[in-house]
């Protein structure tokens, strides 16, 4: 049963690289990675429930917040070239 | 036997993506390809139940890696320029040394093996002693926090270090342009005159 789950989230993950290493586009890739950085989560749960270490869904958890946080970085930096510029476009510019 | 099977996969994974870094000269792909790398050892490490060094992997290697080399993109170009010389002597320097590290490891005891040097020497007092020593749960946190405080203090100086360094490399420039590279400044837009000032 977990293994059956492991190797579809495998497929899905190998789907989502092919869109990485073609692209076309920059937002292609950042959601390329986005949905690696799921599929990575769902593999350490499942890899925990598979070794009967449950509690390896602690630490998923943990990178679904660092993938939010580290694409919310990246696009930050395609959109405005600074991780600090959060308010820029409200006043009129 | 199926962990076996994923490893594999993963590894197929990290191989395709490894070489999809090489060929790509777009250097935005490469950077995120790169983090996609970085989970995918993540995922490795996890499978091989090094659950502690797979989280470092993913924060440091996904996360802020990532983010630096796109604070450095902004800074220099998208395009990588094609290779100028031949690249036979570096890859068959590295062939060489990839082989010899293969050959190395033939003489390397089976992985886990209870008789192997490392799980002899300190790790039977860490596993047996550390929690009434230290009384940490956690094997790992105690080494690295009570047994090797000293060295984790120089890792963590040496780290605060470079991180300082890059700051000031990728955020020195606060003050005149900063982060506004990619519209005109206003001054410019002001000088409808074309005198050079914005009156």
């Amino acid at each position: 049963m977990f293994a059956v789950t492991a190797f579809a989230v495998l497929i899905a993950l190998g789907i989502a690289l092919g869109r990485a290493f073609l692209g076309p586009t920059v937002f292609d890739r950042i959601l390329a990675v986005n949905s690696v950085g799921t599929k990575t989560v769902l593999l350490i749960a499942i890899l925990g429930f598979l070794t009967e270490r449950p509690e390896f869904l602690d630490i998923a958890i943990v990178y679904a917040l660092i993938n939010f946080i580290g694409v919310v970085a990246v696009l930050k930096f395609v959109k405005y070239g600074d991780l600090a510029a959060a308010s820029r476009g409200e006043d009129g510019l | 036997m199926i962990i076996t099977l994923i490893d594999i996969i993963l590894l197929t994974f990290m191989g395709a993506t490894a070489i999809a870094i090489l060929r790509l000269r777009s250097l935005f792909a490469v950077v995120m390809l790169s983090g996609i790398y970085s989970l995918l050892a993540a995922s490795m490490f996890v499978a091989l139940d090094a659950v502690d060094v797979a989280f470092t992997e993913a924060a440091v290697g996904a996360g802020i890696s990532t983010v630096l080399m796109m604070a450095t993109l902004a800074l220099t170009g998208e395009r990588e320029r094609p290779a100028a010389h031949t690249t036979w002597l570096p890859l068959a320097v590295v062939t060489v040394t990839g082989a010899a590290l293969l050959y190395a490891t033939f003489d390397m005891p089976p992985f886990g093996a209870a008789d192997a040097p490392v799980n002899l020497h300190v790790a039977p007092r860490y596993l047996n002693d550390s929690f009434g020593e230290v009384g940490l749960p956690n094997v790992v946190t105690s080494v690295l926090a009570s047994y090797r405080g000293y060295d984790t203090l120089g890792e963590v100086t040496v780290i605060f270090t470079a991180a300082v360094a890059v700051m000031i490399l990728l955020g020195g420039r606060k003050g005149d342009d900063a982060g506004i590279k990619n519209e005109p400044p206003k001054e410019k837009l002001a000088d409808n005159d074309g005198d050079g000032d914005t009156a």
